[in-house]
């Protein structure tokens, strides 16, 4: 074990420090789920970052990234938030299609997609869930006819996040008659082709942050299917290994709003309730723990480890804590905490309310940690 | 960075968890206890001849030579295994402590007296004592100091309140008793660790077992999402727990608070999964007949040691809010951009 940078790893930091010093929006951007405008101000920095050469640092270059491993990307993404970049708009596209591409996709279907995620000119949705399978993912309806270089794809798909304004989408679709695990194929098809409709779903808040996706014979070219046919479960669950696992939710982030916590509580220090300030140490310590825990991960996965059903004890960590961190920051602001104007918190505690449940349920990581960890009967 | 084990620190921590193994089963040390004995001499022996006791004392003074982390591992396995034998003090406090002071390590143990536990673990059975006169560091031979013992619920722990007068004579050099704080605080951490991970680990093997409503009851939801919550706690009080070991071995200037992190993740960690086991055990679990009751004693008792979690808290609290914080300083500050640049 040594916990310190190398000189390399410093000079990479000092680096995208400097870059994004440079380069960073002074204003905010106006957020990507309200507005088209506000997606693509968002694509216009996508389009900034890889013109940097920092769309994708893990990447290989070929497809428009650095060829760097995970340590330097927990850099990037340290200094990244640090600076108060803007969100993702494509987190979808990089952090989870991005990685199952690489794993799974042949050289064209790289060639395809990856510089152009890369460079922000496609934008990713995906189509996972549908009205009747959302934990129980699988039990996906939706189907991909084969007519003989195409697929037809038709089916009704739900909760997709950045749909609305999105390029494209990844969804999961099965051979008609096929059941459960078995039939399913991961398939890549553009939001604009004809017979997708999309519908916006309104968040509790009102924004209209998902769609549905009714799809209609809509025909995509066999080579859009990322895997084997019938292997989509196999490529789906290493995608979702990723999202819940690593790259979704990077520990800076929690380590930078635990700060503005303490900072938050520094500022309205006394008369608080007096079991808040052990609320404010737990959620510093819980978001280091969990960069801990990260740095650990790709650790082991730098020197050849696999990722595995641990990857649901990441997801539980840090949508907990996110919800605790934001409760807290709410009974700080006491009866500000319902005004929509006191610096994002209540935004903040609306999407971490959402942590638990999408990327699998916790209950549902909570049986696979018992199942696959612990070794419980089914 | 690389926040990995090594091969052979891998292979310490299995090594010694075998040892253990073998000799700590629940039916060993219910033999222990109808002897009303201090430990299992055939048990330290091994001890001693894996050279565990003198693990973090250097090569040259006849140790191992080892560090911070190897003594974590081999913490976590006396934890696991509800290890009697007073090794973890001896070896991860007592030892440092001399040899920082430069005082040879002799034959058998040595217990510690540190200002901040009330009172001695195993004091009758050392064969000296380090005792604290304010900051100075005395150590004072076993026959020079009066032991009284007060009962724990941790059949195991020998605690002692310890009548001593203090002599020119017994003082040894340094005031080294933060140091110890931490050493003690790290160690009985990576033991509550063990500790939580046994408690998962029993409950799992009676949960496949016991059958009510015609199926094991480890297949229920209900006992499924206790036992995954309580894993979840130990996932991530270990790589705090690992990270404070590395940083002390290190130097770094925040080892300390990341042993009080660790120290609070694992006293979690422990809380959570003793009372998962005893919940998930049912009756029994409340029962004298199976070993729960060894692994929920020995955290109820670690969990006050060597800094109370209201002491920890209070360390952690100093430096979040006073010290700059961010995802850059999750190891400790970093160099500046210039500076790092020039490295380079």
């Amino acid at each position: 074990m040594d916990l310190r940078y190398t000189p390399a790893e410093q000079a990479f930091r000092a680096e995208i420090r400097g870059w994004l010093e440079q380069h960073v929006p002074a204003d905010p951007l106006p957020d990507f789920d309200s507005t088209r405008e506000g997606f693509e101000a968002h694509r216009v920095w996508e389009r900034a970052l890889h013109a940097g050469g920092w769309g994708m640092v893990t990447w290989p270059e070929a497809y428009g990234g650095r060829g760097l491993d995970l340590i330097r990307w927990l850099i990037f993404e340290e200094e990244y938030y640090r600076a108060g970049a803007p969100l993702r708009v494509n987190q979808n596209g990089i952090f989870l299609l991005g990685p199952t591409l690489i794993e799974y996709g042949t050289d064209e279907q790289k060639a395809r997609f990856l510089p152009a995620m890369a460079a922000g000119d496609t934008i990713w949705a995906q189509a996972w869930s549908e009205p009747n399978a959302g934990s129980d993912l699988a039990g996906v309806c939706a189907t991909a006819v084969r007519d003989g270089d195409d697929y037809m794809l038709s089916g009704h798909k739900i909760w997709s996040s950045r749909a609305v304004h999105a390029d494209w989408a990844f969804g999961l679709f099965r051979a008609p008659g096929s059941e459960r695990h078995k039939g399913l194929s991961l398939i890549l098809f553009p939001l604009d082709a004809q017979g997708v409709a999309i519908s916006p779903i309104r968040r509790l808040d009102g924004k209209p942050v998902f769609a549905e996706l009714h799809l209609d014979d809509v025909r995509v070219p066999a080579a859009n299917r990322l895997g084997g046919e019938g292997e989509g479960w196999a490529v789906c669950m290493s995608t979702a290994g990723f999202e819940r696992g690593l790259m979704l939710r990077s520990p800076a982030r929690f380590q930078v709003a635990a700060a503005k916590l303490v900072e938050l509580y520094k500022a309205r220090a006394g008369g608080l309730d007096p079991t808040i300030g052990a609320k404010v140490m737990q959620a510093w310590m819980d978001a280091d723990a969990y960069a801990l825990s990260i740095y650990a991960t790709a650790s082991r996965l730098i020197a050849g480890g696999g990722i595995g059903p641990e990857t649901s004890t990441n997801k539980i960590f840090w949508s907990e804590l996110d919800l605790d961190l934001h409760r807290t920051a709410l009974s700080i602001l006491g009866e500000e905490a319902e005004l929509t104007d006191t610096g994002g918190w209540l935004d903040g505690y609306v999407f971490a309310l959402a942590g638990p449940i999408y990327a699998g349920a916790n209950e549902i990581q909570r049986n696979i940690i018992a199942e696959r960890m612990l070794g419980l009967p089914r | 960075m690389d926040f990995r084990l090594t091969n052979e620190q891998e292979m310490l921590a299995e090594t010694v968890s075998r040892l253990f193994a073998d000799s700590c089963t629940g039916a060993a040390l219910r033999r222990l206890l109808a002897q009303n004995a201090a430990g299992d001499a055939a048990r330290w022996n091994g001890i001693v001849e894996m050279g565990l006791p003198a693990l973090m004392a250097p090569e040259d003074e006849g140790g191992a030579g080892l560090g911070a982390v190897e003594m974590v591992l081999v913490a976590i396995a006396a934890g696991y295994w509800v290890l009697p034998e007073p090794l973890v003090e001896h070896a991860g406090v007592a030892v440092p402590l001399l040899v920082a002071a430069g005082v040879a390590v002799s034959e058998g143990t040595v217990a510690v007296g540190h200002p901040r536990n009330r009172l001695v673990a195993d004091a009758d059975t050392a064969t000296a004592l380090l005792l604290a006169d304010g900051a100075a560091v005395h150590l004072v031979p076993a026959e020079d100091v009066r032991v009284t013992r007060r009962e724990s619920i941790d059949p195991f722990r020998r605690l002692f309140a310890v009548a001593w007068q203090p002599k020119a004579s017994t003082r040894i050099a340094g005031e080294g008793w933060d140091r110890a704080l931490d050493h003690g605080a790290l160690f009985v951490a990576a033991q509550l660790l063990g500790l939580a991970q046994r408690a998962i680990d029993l409950s799992v093997a009676y949960t496949k077992e016991r059958q009510q409503f015609g199926k094991p009851i480890g297949s229920f939801q209900a006992v499924k999402h206790h036992l995954a919550t309580a894993q979840v706690r130990v996932e991530f009080a270990r790589p705090v727990l690992l990270a404070a070991a590395a940083l002390l071995a290190q130097g770094s200037p925040l080892a300390a608070i990341r042993i009080s992190h660790a120290k609070l993740a694992a006293t979690d960690a422990a809380n959570v999964a003793t009372h998962a086991a005893v919940q998930a055990h049912g009756a029994m679990g409340y029962s004298w007949e199976v070993d729960v009751h060894f692994v929920l004693k020995r955290a109820l008792a670690l969990g006050q040691a060597w800094g109370t979690p209201g002491f920890h808290r209070s360390r952690i609290e100093a430096h979040v809010l006073e010290q700059q914080l961010g995802p850059d300083r999750t190891f400790g500050k970093v160099m500046n951009r210039e500076a790092a640049l020039e490295r380079a």
